[in-house]
């Protein structure tokens, strides 16, 4: 059998359990182009270059391979901040739970609410930017997203907004699949912190589009943690006006199978793009990063910062790439990916690249695996800090490079001191 | 206070035997001085006693207060009261000097079953003792020896030991990279601690750090062995003579 039949029939057999929405006029047609989308590329198979090194199978299975919730005494990530709480629960939206859905310079819709509309202003960035984002590289789950999501957030932001808006995933019942979908528009000059937290579900889709327009900025920090079980492919597609930031951190802890994407499109002069991560595995955990980067404007910079420790045979991957378009020179691109193997049982698998046709840029990039520091280790031990402590505190020192990526020092601390907690745990 | 019989060590990498029979004995409240050409073995020494990794002891026995100092893990052995300023000290970023600072003291207190301290009362303990040494804020709250220059890193060192309060302090070639400023400092830092329980082993290639430490006892080390014990006097010995006429008395 042909490999496009092949992969046509099971794309088709995976559809044929789920139904398209119903909805608006404007939403009914992004979903039909994403569905369309979804049938020409066909769902991703383990021959395909892109998922060389993460096996799509449980991810194209019916129903996802039930993921228990882990009870834990832990205080809620970001608990005591303040922020405009959205809650979901499997997937769907929680009123009660959330906090008002208002502030100033900022208005929040949910995504089931805004799609019963015939028009919305949503519709120049729903599934337009993962369209975009669907070449060179086909993300065959983005497409997936755009067609099937039910819920998720439509945020427009008009103004600085002080208060983060926290986005909350609780995984409560044994429902395989959560889908969500959010539209984040920042406008000329306005400014937005989003965080994300919790599980979700046994499976979860998640996709997330943000224009930024001119000297706009947006601030993410995203924490994927607890259930064990689950497994998550997510995808980020942005796009960058002129002067605008763009700033993505995300700590992974935990997780059979977490795939993140995250494709940006640098569109506008002097605009800024960071995307780091810093993840912690622990034997039955496969992470990986993928990261596209383009550079079509002048005078951007982007980073990429990832940074792995991985123990007990655990698996970190790491896909990234920087384009650099013809004309869009000056640009500063700089891409790092490193793993911190604890035992000789994990792997890192890491792919860099970058591809170039500018002339007047400064690009590097570097992957690096490595053992603990001996030396460094011993001089902690020689202070009479315990070898299991002193290796903690030289994980942490080797995930600093990409927490410090992010800006707001209580975030910051907030993160530091869920990664010390989980290694703490560890250590029993 | 530390004791050393006859102690034999190899690399463990390779067959090269590095210590070939060392006798010592430093008692509390004495400063003992280890002088020696290169690769005579002096640094070896100091990382045998303090437990790294790489070395494997052939012969001979090291106790500290007649407990087996060669039995222990390095953490047990910080824990019992030995201590290492090492000659180059070692750069952790992303772990602040603070916390590292607290994390060694609390551990070393609970491996004693001692209450550990709160993070205001080290603070405390902490900004006294680093005012001494000149060691502002800003060197507390920066990674771990990141981007400190050489003398800074000595005067962390010595904060460590005021800190640790150790019973046996090695000290090796602590005067490397230092100016003079810098080691009047750091020597400063180490008479402080000069005390009656407290042994130390000032392991030095010059004469001009045992000016500023005065020791009580001067050992000259070649070839993984000592060769010959003295006063004070001997390093000036070797200050004005140089190693051959030593070596060549000894032969």
């Amino acid at each position: 059998m042909a490999v496009a039949q092949r992969k046509q029939e099971a794309t088709e057999a995976r559809l044929s359990a789920m139904a398209v929405p119903e909805g608006g006029a404007w939403i009914t047609e992004a979903r039909g182009a994403a569905l369309a989308r979804l049938r020409e590329m066909g769902l991703p198979e383990r021959r395909d270059e892109y998922w060389r090194f993460t096996r799509p199978d449980t991810l194209n299975q019916h129903e996802a391979p039930v993921a228990d919730t882990l009870d834990t005494q832990e205080a809620p990530l970001f608990d005591g901040f303040e922020r405009i709480k959205v809650v979901f629960v499997d997937g769907v939206f929680d009123a009660d739970l959330s906090d008002d859905l208002s502030g100033e310079g900022l208005s929040i819709e949910r995504l089931a609410e805004a799609a019963q509309s015939d028009i919305h202003w949503a519709r120049d960035v729903y599934g337009m930017l993962e369209a975009a984002g669907q070449d060179p590289v086909q993300r065959p789950f983005a497409a997936m997203n755009s067609a099937f999501a039910t819920d998720g957030v439509v945020i427009r932001v008009t103004g600085k907004v002080e208060r983060p808006v926290s986005l909350i995933y609780k995984h409560a019942s044994d429902v395989s699949d959560a889908i969500l979908h959010h539209v984040i528009r920042v406008e000329e000059g306005a400014e937005l912190t989003l965080l994300e937290n919790g599980p979700a579900a046994a499976r979860f889709n998640k996709l997330m589009e943000i224009d930024v327009a001119d000297t706009g900025a947006f601030h993410h920090v995203r924490a994927q943690g607890r259930d064990h079980e689950r497994r998550a492919v997510t995808h980020m597609f942005a796009r960058l006006g002129t002067e605008s930031v763009f700033k993505s951190f995300t700590t992974t802890v935990n997780g059979v199978l977490t795939r993140n994407e995250c494709v940006i499109e640098l569109t506008g002069d002097d605009a800024i793009a960071h995307v780091a991560g810093a993840a912690l595995g622990d034997g039955d955990f496969h992470h990986d990063d993928t990261v596209f980067i383009t550079h079509d404007a002048v005078n951007c910079e982007s980073r990429q910062v990832f940074k792995k420790v991985l123990r007990n045979g655990a698996t970190g991957v790491f896909q990234g790439k920087i384009l650099v378009k013809p004309g869009a020179q000056k640009t500063d691109g700089y891409q790092i990916s490193q793993s911190l193997l604890l035992d000789d049982d994990s792997q890192f698998l890491a792919k860099p690249e970058l591809e170039i046709y500018a002339d007047d840029v400064a690009c590097s990039h570097g992957s690096t695996s490595g053992a603990i520091d001996e030396d460094a280790l011993f001089y902690l031990r020689a202070r009479g800090i315990p070898k299991d402590i002193a290796t903690d505190l030289l994980t942490l020192s080797f995930l600093a490079e990409a927490v410090e990526e992010i800006e707001r020092e209580d975030l910051r601390d907030e993160i530091i001191g869920r990664l010390e907690g989980w290694l703490e745990r560890r250590r029993g | 206070m530390l004791e050393i019989k006859g102690l034999k060590v190899k690399l463990e990498e390779e067959d090269k035997q590095i210590l070939k029979g060392v006798d010592l004995k430093v008692e509390a409240g004495k400063v003992h001085a280890i002088m020696g050409p290169n690769g005579s073995g002096k640094s070896t020494l100091s990382y045998v006693l303090s437990g790294k990794d790489g070395y494997e002891v052939t012969g001979g026995e090291a106790s500290l207060e007649g407990e087996d100092l060669l039995e222990m893990e390095p953490e047990e052995r910080a824990a019992a009261g030995m201590f290492l300023a090492f000659q180059y000290p070692v750069e952790i970023p992303g772990v602040g000097n603070m916390t590292f600072l607290r994390t060694a003291v609390n551990a070393q207190r609970k491996a004693r079953g001692e209450e550990e301290m709160s993070a205001a009362e080290f603070l405390k303990e902490v900004r006294a003792k680093a005012k001494s040494l000149k060691i502002d804020a800003d060197m507390l709250k920066r990674p771990v020896n990141v981007g400190f220059s050489g003398g800074e890193k000595k005067r962390n060192e010595i904060l460590q030991m005021a800190l640790l309060e150790p019973k046996m302090c090695i000290l090796d070639e602590t005067d490397s990279g230092l100016d003079v400023d810098a080691m009047k400092l750091v020597s400063e830092g180490v008479n402080a601690l000069r005390d009656a329980g407290r042994g130390f082993l000032v392991i030095t290639h010059y004469q001009r750090l045992l000016d500023h430490i005065k020791p009580d006892v001067v050992h000259i080390m070649a070839d993984g062995r000592i060769v010959k014990t003295g006063g004070p006097e001997l390093a000036l010995e070797v200050e004005q003579n140089g190693y051959a006429d030593i070596l060549a008395e000894v032969a």
